[in-house]
């Protein structure tokens, strides 16, 4: 009996995420073009529904009527397996993100998570890890020169810079001591004084090369190197039209709102926030935490449209040494300075005893 | 039950990944099957609760090291023909006398009964405190020997690649 009620739920959490995903990547690419829109002086979409804000469902359904061509020297499996490999890491690496405060029905606590590992950090850097093939293979099969030179910038970029994102969060599993999302959500409740809330940002270096990395690994803007569309037509994707380009496109905005959101998670608290508990009643109150992590979500995702709309495209030997001269020597020492710190905060110093 | 079904499948996809790896006449497909075997290996550490080290597994073998294959692969060229000269004498009739005596190996192994430990009374605990309490003490000192063999390798490839012959001399400064 049991049993089947626990399947059921992580079978609806799951879909819930799975909708959760789909509808924040239609109201961020909205959101992206209006943003950027305005930025560059410009109106943006308005004729989609109310404020243009259907045009991004509008663009999904043109997408999906075309007709898509498989060019003649395309190595057909893998040309065809490249788009679906894309959507896949997309799609997992939401699952260990917790939206909001457990609750409980009846004496069953459910997680507002779709799984909580206790390995959650790892998971996150195997399952990031995993995205760059589908560049690679999309790159590689189309069987043109401007994919493949996309598909190697994306190999060469991602070992550099997922170096770099795992260094970033090893400061903050020590300072937590945990790998587990939902733990280090915990860990982030309460205050420092009695003033400011006690999230994670204070690690402030982490965050920023966290966040550097974050960008580099979604292949956004300033380091869309695999996509420069001045020097390489449309990157690994040129090859691709209709629906197989869309799951790509899908998958690149699922990507920046699951970085957002982890980045939210790990340094900004998660859903911590303030919920007044005792002053409202509890039918008003259970909405806070996800109001507080969708609007922190969105301030990461804001920062990612603002660099993209800032900052001009990096050239790619530049982009080389930020990540190995810079980012990876950058968080070793920091990861250093935590690791000492946090043993002279458990051991005591060395000549004390 | 499920453990027995996930064997099956992610065995019949490890080995055919493996096969394919050898097997496949284009390098990309030989990756891509070996790839496959790697992550099939990490469902059965999932399977035998070894968390951490499926997310090592895939974080080192299928995302980096792989990756890294397909980089050189791609470089290389793919299209280029291999050249299938044997250039060891004697090459085929050792392999094939070796993989005989593994064989007879494997053979002799498996006809005997297995002495394994007793069985310990508590579940066994992949979780990273269990390992990471288990690395830094009683296996301190084969932990760092490994980390120094590592330096050394990439010392090693630091050397090969500063000396190449190409550059003899520093002509290009």
């Amino acid at each position: 009996m049991t049993d089947w009620i626990d399947v059921l739920i992580v079978v609806v959490k799951v879909v819930a995420a799975f909708a959760v995903m789909l509808v924040a990547t239609l109201l961020l690419i909205w959101a992206e073009r209006k943003i950027l829109a305005d930025m560059q002086n410009r109106i943006g979409p308005y004729r989609a529904g109310p404020w243009g804000l259907l045009q991004a469902l509008a663009d999904g359904v043109k997408l999906f009527f075309k007709e898509p061509i498989t060019p003649n020297r395309v190595e057909k499996t893998v040309y065809l397996l490249a788009p679906i490999l894309a959507l896949v890491p997309a799609l997992l690496m939401f699952l260990v993100v917790p939206i909001g405060r457990p609750f409980f029905i009846g004496d069953r606590e459910i997680t507002l998570q779709a799984m909580d590992l206790n390995v959650g950090l790892l998971f996150v850097l195997a399952v990031s890890s995993m995205a760059v093939y589908a560049v690679v293979l999309a790159g590689w099969s189309s069987g043109s020169k401007y994919p493949l030179l996309g598909g190697v910038r994306a190999t060469a970029q991602a070992i550099s810079y997922e170096a770099a994102l795992g260094l970033a969060l090893v400061p903050v599993v020590i300072y937590e001591g945990t790998l587990s999302v939902a733990g280090l959500v915990e860990g982030q409740s309460g205050k420092f004084l009695d003033l400011f809330p006690a999230w994670n940002i204070i690690l402030l270096p982490s965050f920023v090369f966290f966040l550097m990395a974050a960008i580099a690994e979604t292949n956004r803007a300033p380091f869309d190197l695999v996509e420069a569309e001045n020097e390489l037509v449309g990157g690994f994707h040129t090859e691709y039209s209709g629906l197989r380009f869309a799951l790509f496109f899908l998958a690149e905005y699922i990507n920046i709102f699951t970085m957002s959101a982890l980045t939210a998670t790990i340094f900004l608290g998660g859903w911590n926030g303030p919920t007044w508990d005792g002053s409202l009643p509890s039918s008003i109150t259970w909405i806070f935490p996800i109001l507080w992590f969708a609007l922190k979500t969105f301030a990461i995702v804001f920062v990612f449209f603002w660099v993209r709309a800032t900052l001009p495209r990096l050239r790619y030997d530049q982009l080389m040494e930020l990540g190995w001269k810079r980012l990876i020597p950058g968080t070793l020492i920091w990861m250093i300075f935590v690791a000492v710190a946090q043993a002279f905060d458990e051991f005591g110093a060395p000549w004390a005893s | 039950m499920v453990e027995l079904v996930l064997f099956i499948v992610f065995g019949l996809i490890a080995v055919a990944g493996a096969l394919s790896m050898v097997l496949h006449p284009n390098p990309v497909y030989g990756a891509l099957g070996l790839m496959a075997t790697m992550l099939s290996i990490a469902v059965f550490y999932v399977v035998n609760s070894g968390h951490f080290i499926a997310a090592v597994q895939v974080v080192v073998y299928a995302g980096a090291v792989m990756t890294l294959f397909l980089f050189v692969i791609m470089l290389i060229g793919v299209d280029r023909a291999e050249n299938l000269e044997e250039r060891l004498p004697m090459q085929r009739q050792l392999a094939i006398g070796l993989g005989v005596a593994f064989l007879v190996l494997i053979g002799l192994i498996g006809g005997n009964a297995w002495i394994t430990a007793p069985a310990s009374a508590s579940e066994p605990n992949g979780s990273v405190e269990a390992i990471a309490d288990l690395i830094f003490t009683d296996w301190l000192l084969p932990f760092e020997v490994t980390t120094l063999l590592l330096i050394i390798a990439s010392v090693g490839a630091v050397a090969l690649a500063q000396f190449s012959p190409r550059r003899r001399g520093g002509a290009e400064e």
